[in-house]
């Protein structure tokens, strides 16, 4: 589903110039389940903005879907995050002045589909997200745990591939962190890719693979079953990250 | 365009920002505003000043002899050219000419009754006279043919002489003295689009007669055939030209023979309105730009407000033409309404003083046996002009949006979507 071939990305020019992301060779596979995780600045933002196309990169090389994305004009990136991808921010990024099933439609009205049509695939989704009832509220109206969820069913009602996730559960407290978590690992199992970054031990733990970015490489990938083990190891590090 | 989502998108960010929007278009109303009213006020002088023209025939020219300043076919010049009643009929014979009338000029305008008396101009006319300097009759007749042919001692009085000399007396029939002859009050007048009467007007053969002309004229007045600028000039000439082959002179010679072809003038003063019109559209369309730039900048703010919006709308699937059409639609819809309520308001006032006016013209006709003597008629702006600027206002709105928009285009969702 998503191959890395040494992905370099750095920032500013010249001598200001930051080396991000120092050779990234990574495969995730069709219906992964992952998490990037790393200390503060590693680039863990960066590399996830490139597996999004929010962002390009300056050498090596990104198939997505078989697909190779470089050098891509701002249209086609546009549509292709519209088709394939969905997105969940640490800070919900909802847009304001629209209400929950508004916000949740929005991605179809950039596909063309009709308001009515629209507005009725968004209460399904709400439906699904336990949100039916807040489907005409404002987002300052909902707690941080039910703007996740609103955000969560946008991401999905394009039907995407893959979900990227930053910190979606930075801004929430435990239980609603693992709500969010429960819903993500949902998804998954319903065949949908799901990338996430974070830099809470606890919550990678509940996906099937984490990747350890450092020094702008990728210093570790750790399967599932190793996970117990790899928890006790870091965990010292990662509470100060 | 016609995108009823990407009109209830914009309408829903311009009802959530009403202040900013009002704001934004406050600037553009006001300038189309200030600029109906300026074409109305350009309007209501020039066709007040028109009317005024249009009173007196336009295609008037008068005519009159002088010295000669250029030799001539061996004569010299500084001679003195003698226009006669025949010169009047080589005129009449011309035919362009419509009306024409030859004058005398007598001396010494003393006019009384009983013991009232003052000075005066009395013209010496043929009954023409009435149609080229467009006289309009208060009471009794004009000069005719009659007058002429029996050199009748027959006196039109203008207005202002009759009401100093008679007090509102009865006048037709009376006796009045022009230079110590009597003459007979036989009408009452006044000047088409002239505030003073102060003219007397008596039979040119009665005036040669009595004062000694002979068969002497001094100058012509008449009116033309002519639609066009040319077409008078044109026959100005022909006329200039017939005098001077019979009275030898050059016909380039103005100072053997003056003329004044109202025509001309007319179009000049009417040039003079079309570039005082001209002028307005720049200061209007002026205040327009200052609209337009505010709506510029406003926009510019929005769209940094708005930057996390368009950063999440792009990160989701928004286009950059997408945003670039919901930055410009909603500039052009702020642009265009607002720009017509100005509109509205704008013709709206003016349409109202335009009432005021004809009322107050009126009242100035009915007291003044209508004629209205008024210098701003229909200050009104025409339904082609406020198209002109309905357009040009949607112009200013894509103008106004194009630079916030295209930057708007540039905003990248992951500067947007930082989390800070
Ligand atoms: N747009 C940018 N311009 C310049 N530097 C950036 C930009 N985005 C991120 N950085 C820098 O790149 C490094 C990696 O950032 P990021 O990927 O956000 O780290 P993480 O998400 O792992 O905390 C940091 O030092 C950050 O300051
Ligand atoms: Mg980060």
């Amino acid at each position: 589903m998503i191959r890395l071939n040494n992905v370099h990305k750095s920032y500013g020019t010249g001598s200001n110039s930051l080396h991000v992301l120092k050779g990234i060779n990574l495969e995730i596979e069709e219906g992964g389940f992952v998490s990037i995780m790393g200390s503060s600045g590693s680039g863990k933002s960066t590399l996830l903005n490139i597996l999004g196309i929010l962002d390009n990169y300056d050498e090596g090389s990104y198939y997505l879907n078989g697909m190779l994305v470089k050098e891509m004009s701002e249209k086609k990136a546009a549509q292709l995050r519209n088709e394939m991808l969905g997105f969940v921010f640490q800070s919900f990024n909802l847009i304001s002045f629209k209400n929950a099933m508004e916000n949740v439609a929005l991605p179809l009205y950039y596909q063309g589909v009709s308001r009515k049509k629209r507005n009725k695939i968004a209460h399904e989704y709400l439906d699904k997200l336990g949100l039916l009832s807040w489907a005409e509220h404002m987002p300052n109206e909902l707690s941080g745990g039910q703007k996740q969820r609103v955000a969560i069913a946008r991401s999905l009602i394009t039907q995407p591939k893959i979900i990227v996730a930053d910190e979606p559960t930075g801004a929430l407290d435990t239980s609603t962190s693992y709500e969010v978590m429960e819903i993500l690992k949902e998804i998954n199992e319903d065949g949908i890719t799901v990338v996430i970054v974070t830099h809470e031990h606890d919550i990678a733990a509940m996906t099937r693979q984490i990747i350890r970015l450092k020094d702008g490489i990728i210093s570790e990938i750790i399967k599932n079953g190793d996970l117990k083990q790899w928890k006790h190891q870091y965990s010292k590090e990662l509470e100060i990250a | 365009m016609f995108d009823i989502d990407k009109w209830q998108e914009i309408i829903a960010t311009i009802k959530k920002n009403k202040m900013r929007t009002f704001l934004t278009g406050f600037s553009v109303a006001w300038g189309i505003f200030m600029l109906m009213i300026l074409l109305g006020s350009g309007n209501g002088l020039s066709n007040g000043v028109a009317q005024n023209f249009m009173r007196d025939a336009v295609n008037a020219m008068w005519m009159w002899s002088g010295r000669t300043s250029i030799p001539y076919q061996g004569m010299k010049e500084n001679r003195q050219i003698r226009f006669t009643n025949s010169d009047y009929d080589l005129i009449k014979k011309i035919p362009e000419t419509e009306f024409a009338s030859g004058r005398y000029y007598i001396s010494g305008n003393r006019l009384a009754y009983g013991n009232e008396f003052g000075e005066y101009t009395a013209i010496t006319c043929h009954p023409e006279l009435k149609e080229v300097e467009s006289i309009e009759m208060v009471q009794g007749r004009f000069i005719n043919e009659v007058d002429i042919l029996q050199t009748r001692k027959s006196v039109v009085l203008g207005q202002d002489i009759y009401d100093a000399l008679f007090k509102k007396q009865e006048a037709i029939g009376e006796y009045i003295k022009i230079n110590n002859v009597p003459f007979k009050v036989v009408g009452i007048c006044r000047e088409g689009g002239g505030t003073r009467h102060r003219n007397a007007y008596i039979p040119v053969s009665t005036g040669q007669k009595v004062f000694n002309g002979a068969n002497r004229l001094h100058n012509f007045a008449l009116t033309i055939n002519a639609q066009s600028i040319e077409e008078s000039k044109a026959v100005e000439e022909k006329v200039r030209a017939a005098l001077a082959r019979k009275h030898k002179f050059d016909p380039t010679d103005r100072a053997a023979l003056g003329s004044y072809n109202k025509l001309e003038n007319y179009l000049q003063t009417m040039r003079i309105f079309q570039a005082i019109k001209i002028f307005i559209w720049i200061i209007g369309t002026g205040t327009l730009i200052a609209g337009v730039v505010g709506v510029s900048n406003i926009m510019l703010i929005v769209v940094k407000e708005r930057t996390k919006e368009i950063g999440i709308r792009k990160a989701i699937g928004a286009s950059p033409s997408s945003v670039v059409g919901l930055i410009l639609l909603e500039s052009i819809l702020i642009t265009t309404v607002a720009g017509y309520i100005g509109l509205v308001l704008g013709t709206g006032l003016m349409e109202g003083l335009n009432f005021f006016v004809e009322q107050q013209y009126a009242t100035a006709a009915a007291s003044n046996n209508g004629n209205g003597d008024i210098i701003f008629r229909n200050p009104t702006v025409s339904l082609n002009v406020a198209a002109t600027a309905t357009m040009l206002l949607v112009i200013a709105g894509a103008i106004a949006g194009y630079i916030p928009a295209k930057r708007a285009a540039r905003i990248k969702p992951i500067e947007a979507l930082r989390d800070e």
